[in-house]
């Protein structure tokens, strides 16, 4: 383990997070304006919080109001302290953007040693991150990590499969940071491309996450390349990655000493028990540029406190059952319906009768965009057909990064194979897992 | 609207199977006589471009069995099923500039062959005129419906 907290008594840890929360919240009453309303609303001051069970007094946070405070107006400190600005994708076209102080980005390197020491990752050690690099979280938070811990960190993007492999090859990567889906390609490639797995790479671990990987497919990786697969779970809006991470003995712990973990019905907002499924809810206790309280991160799981085997005390989260919304992830881009009516609309003029299908295409990821035919649509030409789905496909990467494909079909298609109100189609197997 | 127009209704297809099949038999119910066609295929859908006896009932029906159907005005000529009389016909539609969208063939009796054009709309009335100077022979509408 990277830090003797991880396994610090209960005790210990809860007196930990009772202080920090108090301060949390004693910080955003008198910081944040958005956080004084909240709590003036509901009657609560800072001097409240007496308990950890006075945490399900306070008001929650949602992803509208990151958006509704675009961009810097849930920050807690002036910009001339923000080192660095990190930024995701939103349903309407606003972005919901996160900055971290100098203190933050500690924090946020500490919980990633934290999560490469799961695989023992060190100074030996040479991380292949082919998170992408850039607004998303994924690629600089694996690569400061690995460098706190000590390890060669390549940072090579995503993208250009053949050349990253050639890089793993000869530079000897031992551990490998993707997403799931990259993962598998990279290996279908490999043996597509001739080389002997166990020769030619020396692989020990791989760092899996920001999209939800089923059980089958975190098999199909851990036998494709004979490796340790560490599930990673986080969110920009809370860090990053680093908020949990998978031990060696399979379970998820949440870094509770900086991320208070609640799970709630998402109906009522009711704090349910341990070992009940509902909506995870993620209050950071320890970050200054924007902390917020109780964020609901809308994925569906459930928490356990039991000590693990592996000698650490946090709390274990469930592996993620579904989302509380209709986001889709491919291929690690979030992707919400209401974005692609929006370019279907803009094209368009109006909005057809559309399915979003997503399916995989070998390993990866595929999304198609079923679009019916009707009257307005039909310019009577095979050119003009084929210009709107290029003028589409076009938008839906510019605007969603999506490499989206667009299908003209017949009306009452989607009726009769996919049922009338039903917008999404998600062929993939269950997704039993977020990592 | 020109007297030479002649009603052409185009038919979107998905390429699936049995697709064909069930236009012409929505065709066929109702009585339908096709008298031109023409299929245009992409790797996924398709037009299939129908003149008929009767369009006003065609396209109901189509449209009824759930088709996408759109109506064009295109124009016919009769011309010696010989070398040569394509060739005359689009020579004067380029000398003009017009642009040809699409055509199609079929041979009407033993000695003529009628050939079916789209141009765009606007140069629809020029396209005509030009071919009748051009001494080319316009065929009545009236040829191909009941």
């Amino acid at each position: 383990m990277w830090n003797p907290i991880e396994g610090a008594s209960r005790e210990e840890i809860e007196a930990l997070q009772l202080k920090r929360l108090k301060d949390t919240v004693t910080r955003l009453y008198h910081l944040v304006p958005f956080y004084k309303n909240k709590l003036d609303e509901k009657k609560i001051s800072p001097d409240d919080i007496k308990s950890l069970d006075d945490l399900k007094r306070l008001p929650f946070t949602t992803k509208q109001d990151l958006r509704d405070h675009y961009p810097f107006g849930l920050f807690a400190v002036p910009l001339e302290q923000v080192v660095r600005i990190h930024s995701s994708s939103g349903t309407t076209g606003k972005p919901t953007v996160v900055g971290y102080t100098r203190h933050d980005m500690e924090i946020w390197i500490e919980v990633m040693a934290r999560t490469l020491k799961m695989a023992d990752v060190g100074p030996k050690d040479v991380v292949h991150n082919a998170y992408g690099y850039g607004l998303f979280t994924g690629g600089l938070g694996f690569h400061y990590g690995a460098e706190r811990v000590g390890a060669s960190v390549v940072p090579s993007s995503g993208g250009f499969t053949k050349r990253q492999l050639l890089l793993m090859k000869d530079f000897g990567a031992t551990v490998l940071c993707c997403t799931p889906s990259f993962a598998l390609h990279l290996y279908e490639v490999a043996i597509e491309e001739g080389y002997d797995i166990p020769k030619d790479f020396k692989l020990k671990a791989g760092f899996f996450g920001a999209e939800p990987a089923s059980e089958g497919l975190r098999n199909a990786i851990k036998n494709a390349w004979q490796i340790q697969y560490v599930e990673c779970y986080g969110l920009s809006e809370i860090i990053g990655p680093g908020v949990a991470a998978l031990c060696k003995e399979g379970n998820l712990h949440i870094f509770e000493d900086h991320f208070i973990a609640e799970i709630i019905d998402p109906e009522t907002g009711e704090v349910l028990p341990d070992g009940e499924e509902g909506e995870l809810v993620i209050t950071p206790i320890t970050k200054q540029a924007l902390a917020l309280l109780r964020y609901r991160t809308k994925d569906i799981t459930s928490l356990t406190r039991i000590p693990c085997k592996c000698g650490r005390t946090m709390i274990t989260m469930g592996a993620i059952k579904g989302r509380t919304d209709d986001m889709l992830i491919v291929n690690g881009v979030n992707v919400f319906p209401s974005q692609v009516e929006h370019v279907l609309t803009k094209v368009e003029g109006t909005t057809p009768n559309y399915v979003i299908v997503v399916d995989k295409k070998g390993v990866l990821d595929k999304l198609e965009v079923w679009i019916e035919v009707d009257e307005k649509t039909f310019a009577d030409g095979i050119g003009a057909l084929e210009n709107l789905k290029r003028r589409l496909e076009a938008e839906m990467l510019n605007e969603l990064y999506i490499n989206a494909k667009v299908k003209l079909v017949e009306p009452k298609t989607l009726e009769r194979s996919m049922g009338k109100a039903k917008r999404i189609v998600d062929k993939r197997e269950d997704i039993k897992g977020v990592s | 609207m020109s007297k030479y127009a002649v009603k052409q209704l185009s038919i979107f297809l998905e390429n699936r199977k049995g697709r064909l099949e069930e236009v012409t038999k929505t065709l066929s119910d109702s009585k339908i006589n096709i008298r031109a066609l023409c299929l245009a295929e992409s790797a996924e859908f398709g037009i299939l471009r129908l003149v008929v006896d009767n369009p006003e009932k065609a396209k109901s029906a189509l449209s009824t069995g759930g088709f996408t159907v759109k109506e064009r005005d295109v124009f016919a000529v009769k011309v010696p099923d010989e070398p040569g009389s394509f060739y005359k016909v689009v020579h004067i539609l380029a000398q003009k500039d017009i642009n040809v969208e699409y055509t199609y063939a079929f041979v009407g009796t033993s000695s003529m062959a009628v050939l079916l054009f789209r141009v765009p709309d606007e140069f629809f009335e020029e396209a005509v005129r030009s071919l009748l100077d051009g001494g080319i022979e316009l065929v009545d509408p009236l040829f191909f419906y009941k």
